[in-house]
């Protein structure tokens, strides 16, 4: 059944949305969108660094992603506004990593598969880093799920509660930096932070608890891969986009149906 | 033992120094009071104390498995972060619905519970609030400026909810308020704080110091100009009161009476 390439990328693709989902929830609830935008610019760098090292591409993407990210963590509040910070840094790395890139000879080519992904030539090896991630991010996000809602909610009820909010957006800036890196094959570094938000973006109106928030959201992501998936056979457009555009769809309807619900 | 013991304790803000020299404890049952001027360090007092805040100086002892409820001066809430009542209740220890039910009771909201946190009063907020720190049974509750909102009868409501949960739980209160003229009647001991402790001690005492006198006024005066100005000036949240109340005792009921409801109609149009 793994044999048939359809196959797999759908189950790539679920893999992902099955951990983007609920991590893109805690990215909207603590307005981390920029943030998951940079960390996600970020890996471009580390995939090239990877290729140049040939080491494992999803290694390297996942260990720039988290150094951005505690990049960012570490020099916010230190005179710069939070966003000006992640328009230097997400740019900067971007046009780095593209730089760097340009250094490899014969990867030329395959430059478009790590930006906008590559979802169709998704091998067995593929899946398996897919879904090992997908399943690590659940389980972090599950472990620490009440103590990572605390100290989203308010820092100081976290602390009074004897939750360091401080290791707790430690355990965040992880699972983001092992979504980033699994995502990248599927819809590459540029679109990584719309499969985050979009989804939990769509969900919003429809929850009424954070939990519930969470699985609509992953329902969103999934129809989304699979409809993309759909979509990029039948008009034969790239997929990473794809999907992402059926999210984007998911999100007009879920916006348009309440604001008539509000009229 | 004391529950909680600060010793010498001293707190930076961005190289600014905001509590100096500050030793006071709280024992077991104790309803002490934090009185004090605007940016005299006392809510930053209650967040070194929960730890939210780092120490600079100074030592911070809490006895073991100590647990805290702590209710915010200031709670808000991301509206894309959807939150029952009930949910918020249960956060972060999972609580049966049973006790929340009794919990939400108690703080006289029996309704609320399928509420959004997003949707409700200020006052209604303030119950919530009270009721999940009260959840945890804890052995020393930190109250922020928790009757910022409340009208007089619902912060009188909300003072005798809080000796009631005393009586009953046992556990110490360490609150901030400005409302002396209720601070001064309801507490066992007052801690007067100015970026240090100014002086503290039984109510009595600390209202006859020259140094509580310095910061609030003196005697009948005083209190009444306090008690008035609360009065009037229950719509102007950001107001700095306590230094000004002569000026306002003065100034009073012709200025208040034509002001008064003008804000008050502004007010709910921003509501």
């Amino acid at each position: 059944m793994l044999d048939d390439f359809l196959i797999r990328a759908a189950l790539a693709g679920l893999g992902v949305a099955l951990a983007a989902a609920p991590m893109g929830c805690f990215v909207v609830w603590r307005r981390m969108a920029y943030f998951g935008d940079a960390t996600a610019h970020a890996s471009i760098l580390g995939v090239a660094i990877a290729l140049a090292l040939s080491a494992s591409v999803f290694l390297g993407a996942m260990v720039m992603a988290l150094l951005m990210a505690l990049a960012v963590s570490g020099l916010s509040g230190r005179g710069y506004a939070v966003d000006t910070l992640l328009g230097v840094l997400a740019h900067s790395a971007l046009a780095f990593g593209l730089v760097a890139v340009s250094f490899l000879s014969g990867v030329r080519i395959d430059l478009m598969a790590y930006l906008f992904g590559d979802i169709l030539a998704v091998g067995k090896t593929d899946l398996a880093v897919i879904w090992g991630g997908a399943a690590l991010v659940l389980a972090l996000l599950t472990w620490r799920w009440s103590a990572l809602l605390t100290a989203t909610l308010n820092p100081d009820l976290a602390y009074a509660s004897g939750i360091d909010p401080r290791r707790e957006q430690l355990v965040l800036t992880l699972a983001l930096a092992v979504v980033v890196a699994v995502a990248i094959k599927v819809v590459g570094v540029l679109l990584i932070a719309a499969l985050l938000i979009i989804p939990a973006a769509a969900a919003r109106p429809f929850a009424r608890t954070p939990e519930g928030m969470a699985v609509i959201a992953v329902i969103v992501a999934a129809l989304s891969v699979l409809g993309g998936l759909q979509a990029s056979l039948m008009f034969d457009t790239p997929t990473g986009p794809s999907i992402v555009c059926i999210a984007a769809l998911i999100f007009a309807g879920s916006a348009f149906g309440t604001s008539l619900r509000r009229a | 033992m004391s529950l909680i013991q600060a010793r010498d304790l001293s707190v930076r803000y961005g190289g600014h120094t905001v509590l100096s020299h500050v030793d006071m404890s709280i024992d077991k049952g104790e309803i002490v009071t934090i009185v004090g001027p605007n940016g005299s360090g006392k809510s930053t007092l209650l967040r070194a104390l929960i730890g939210a805040v780092p120490v600079a100086g100074g030592h911070l002892q809490r006895a073991s498995g100590l647990t805290i409820g702590y209710v915010p001066q200031k709670l808000s809430i991301d509206p894309t972060l959807p939150m029952t009542v009930a949910r918020f209740m249960s956060l972060p220890r999972r609580q049966s619905p049973a006790d929340v039910a009794a919990a939400l009771e108690q703080a006289g909201v029996p309704d609320l519970s399928q509420r959004q946190m997003t949707d409700l009063s200020g006052g209604q907020f303030q119950r919530v609030l009270l009721a999940r720190a009260l959840l945890a049974k804890p052995d020393l509750l930190l109250l922020d400026e928790a009757t910022q909102g409340l009208d007089q009868p619902g912060s009188a409501a909300f003072y005798r909810q809080i000796e009631e949960v005393r009586r009953r739980l046992g556990c110490a209160v360490l609150m901030v308020s400005h409302e002396l003229h209720v601070v001064m009647s309801a507490s066992d001991r007052v801690i007067c704080l100015n970026g240090h402790v100014c002086c503290q001690g039984t109510p009595d005492i600390v209202a006859s110091a020259p140094e509580y006198r310095a910061l609030f006024g003196t005697g009948t005066q005083g209190a009444l100009a306090l008690y008035r100005h609360d009065h009037n000036h229950s719509h102007d949240d950001g107001c700095d009161h306590d230094h000004h109340h002569d000026h306002n005792h003065d100034h009073g009921p012709t200025h208040d009476s034509a002001v008064t409801p003008v804000h008050q109609s502004a007010r709910d149009k921003v509501h």
